[in-house]
Formats: structure tokens, sequence, C-alpha cells
């Protein structure tokens, strides 16, 4: 379907319509830029199940496998 | 509205659904809200404290407009509100009221999962407040209306202090009485030069209801009850020499100026046209604002060893 022709109220509503659509655009940007800070201020974790890795925790011990006790 | 054959003039454009927000307000919520994140201690990221300002005023417009929804036979009847988009006839009752709530919600929510649930409830509490308690039920049944609707203006620093400690401390109630005493003074002294018609819309104004010189009274004894908390606030952890320094001077002028008014009566104050009563009023929004900055440079001192006790 084809609006062949703009209707008087599209033209009246215009800068409504392109205002709200930006508020919009900013409210999508503000909730993605939150979702960022927000992971980032996770901390050292493996994004895949959200434990922390210890390999990447600072001054963390790390034990060879060949110095383990055995069992 | 669905319906397209609206009159050009009475179509609703962007800038009505901003008015709905009270910009002007807005502008003094977010100064103050600021202050409060920025003298606040402990750290938040700072993209969380502008999101964070941003939706405290929010709520306060979505405050706003559920007032400007309530309160559209008042607006229509008196001159200075008569050009809201309410009883101007750009917006309907039940577009400011779906608009109010649905922004209500959004603010509440996304400052709740932006930083945490004690800053979302006393923004709920604030709009709650503010369009309920003030605008619904004390603003028409009593003259004490302006000392009560000043609450819903102070809690924006106390907000702005639970966003960034997740409590509400001392420092917090004393930047909230600072708001709460300073508005009574401060709308006070404007309704006695401004002669609104608030008889007529069915508001019961101090002016009105006990006249002027109970006005006047009225004005010096909410100004000597500021005093202690302006004063009081710069030993806390928040105050400091300057903030002292800043405090003592300007409690004076106000106190001066507060004082000069009670001591008036209407002939003297027909005859230069309420002189000091229009300079109270301008004063009382600089004491506001200069206050509440120097909050702000007792933090900003702070790293250099200077600011505080």
């Amino acid at each position: 379907m084809v609006f062949s022709e703009e209707h008087d109220m599209h033209k009246r509503r215009f800068s409504r319509n392109v205002g709200l659509g930006l508020v919009l655009v900013a409210f999508v940007a503000l909730v993605f830029g939150l979702t960022v800070v927000k992971v980032m201020n996770l901390g050292e974790m493996q994004a895949f199940d959200h434990v922390v890795r210890p390999e990447l925790v600072p001054n963390s011990v790390r034990v060879p496998v060949e110095e383990a006790p055995k069992q | 509205m669905s319906d397209a054959a609206v009159p050009h003039d009475k179509e609703a454009g962007f800038g009505d659904y901003i008015a709905l927000l009270k910009p002007r307000v807005m502008s003094l919520v977010v100064f103050t809200a600021l202050v409060g994140v920025l003298v606040a201690p402990g750290q938040i990221h700072p993209f969380i404290a502008m999101t964070a300002i941003l939706f405290i005023a929010l709520g306060a417009g979505a405050s706003g407009a559920l007032n400007m929804w309530w309160d559209a036979d008042i607006d229509a009847v008196m001159k200075r509100t008569q050009r809201r988009p309410v009883p101007a006839g750009k917006v309907l009752p039940g577009e400011a009221l779906g608009f109010g709530m649905a922004l209500s919600g959004i603010s509440v929510v996304m400052l709740g999962l932006a930083t945490n649930l004690l800053a979302a409830g006393l923004l709920a509490f604030t709009i709650f407040f503010y369009a309920v308690v003030y605008s619904m039920w004390l603003k028409r049944s009593t003259p004490q209306n302006i000392v009560i609707g000043g609450a819903a203006g102070a809690f924006p620093p106390m907000i702005g202090w639970a966003v960034v400690t997740g409590n509400v401390g001392v420092e917090a109630v004393l930047m909230f009485m600072i708001i709460f005493m300073w508005t009574p003074p401060h709308f006070w002294a404007l309704a006695l030069f401004m002669n609104e018609d608030y008889s007529k819309a069915g508001v019961p104004m101090l002016t009105v209801t006990h006249g002027k010189k109970v006005t006047r009274a009225h004005v010096l004894v909410y100004t000597i009850l500021l005093i202690p908390f302006a004063v009081g606030a710069a030993f806390t952890s928040i105050g400091g020499p300057v903030f002292l320094a800043v405090s003592v001077v300007l409690n004076g002028i106000f106190l001066l100026g507060a004082w000069r008014i009670w001591r008036r009566d209407e002939v003297m104050a027909a005859a230069d046209k309420y002189a000091v009563e229009k300079q109270v009023f301008k004063f009382s929004l600089l004491y506001l604002f200069l206050i509440f900055g120097a909050f702000l440079a007792e933090a900003a001192l702070k790293p250099y060893g200077l600011g505080g006790w």
C-alpha cells in the first residue's frame, strides 16, 4: 500500500514524531550505555557462566598440575 | 488523539509535552540532585550518575504532568497558568494523566535498575507526595499547602545522596530541610506581590485566607526556622569553613530581608510597589543556588586538602 498523498495531519505532527523518535533513540543509547558500564563493573569473570575465573584474579596462586597432591 | 480534524492551533507539538514536565522546576531538581550526588561520600561511575540525575528529573517532570492533569480547572482560571497545554486545549486531560503515569513508572524503574532500590523508592514517594498528598489533597484544603508542597521539592538532593551511598545520612536530611524550610518564605514573598486570583480558583492561599499581615509574619518565622539547618550543615561532613562563611552571610541577608518584610504594612508596600518583597523573592532564588553551590565548593576543595574541617 502506497500513501500517494501525505495527509495534512502528518505534516502537522512531523515535529512531534521526530521529537519522539529522537527521545526513543536516546533512551536506547542510554540503556545500552548503562549495560556496558554495569557489565564492565562486574570485574573479572568468564562470560559464558558468570563465575570468577581464578587465573584472572590478581595475586592468585596457581598450583602446577604435576605438583598437586596425589589423591 | 485519533481525530485528524483537530484545529491547527490546538494541535499539540513536541514542546507542549515538554511543557507538561515543568522544565523550570526540573532545572532546580537537576541542580540539587547533582549536588546530592557530588557531595555524597563514595564513588559511582559518571555515566550512572548522569543517568540517575536524568531519571530523577524525569520523575519530577512526571509529577508535574500529573499535577497539570489534576489542576487543569485551577490553571484555566488563573492568568499565569491559562496557557498550559491542558487548559489551552492542546493536550487532553487523559493524555496528561497517561503521560505522567507512564513517565513515573519509567523513571522509578530505570532509577532502580541503574542505582538502587532506596533511591527508586524515594523517587516514587516524591512523585506520590507531590501528585497525591500535595496536588490532590492539601493544596485545596489548607493555607499551609506551600509548606507541605515544599517537601516534594526538597527530596531530590536526598535521592542524589541515596544514589551514591545507598542510605540516607544526616547530611541528606539537612539538605532536605534547607529546601523544605526555604520554600515557604520564598513562595510567600512572591504571593505578597503577585496578587493572583487564588480565591477564584478555590485555592486557600495564606495571603487570602489570613491576610498579608499574617503572611509577612510567616515569612519571618520560616526564615528563622531555616537558619539552624542552613548553618548547622556547615558542621557535618559536607560542610566546612567555606560553607560556614557563605552560609552565615547568606542567612544574615535573608533574615534581614524577612525582617524588613515583617516590619512593613500594605501602605508602605504599595508606596514603593512591593520593592522589598520583590527584592527578597529574587534573593531567595540566589540564596538556594549559592548555598548548594557552597556544598559543591567544599566537595571540590576536598581533593586539595582544603574542604571540610
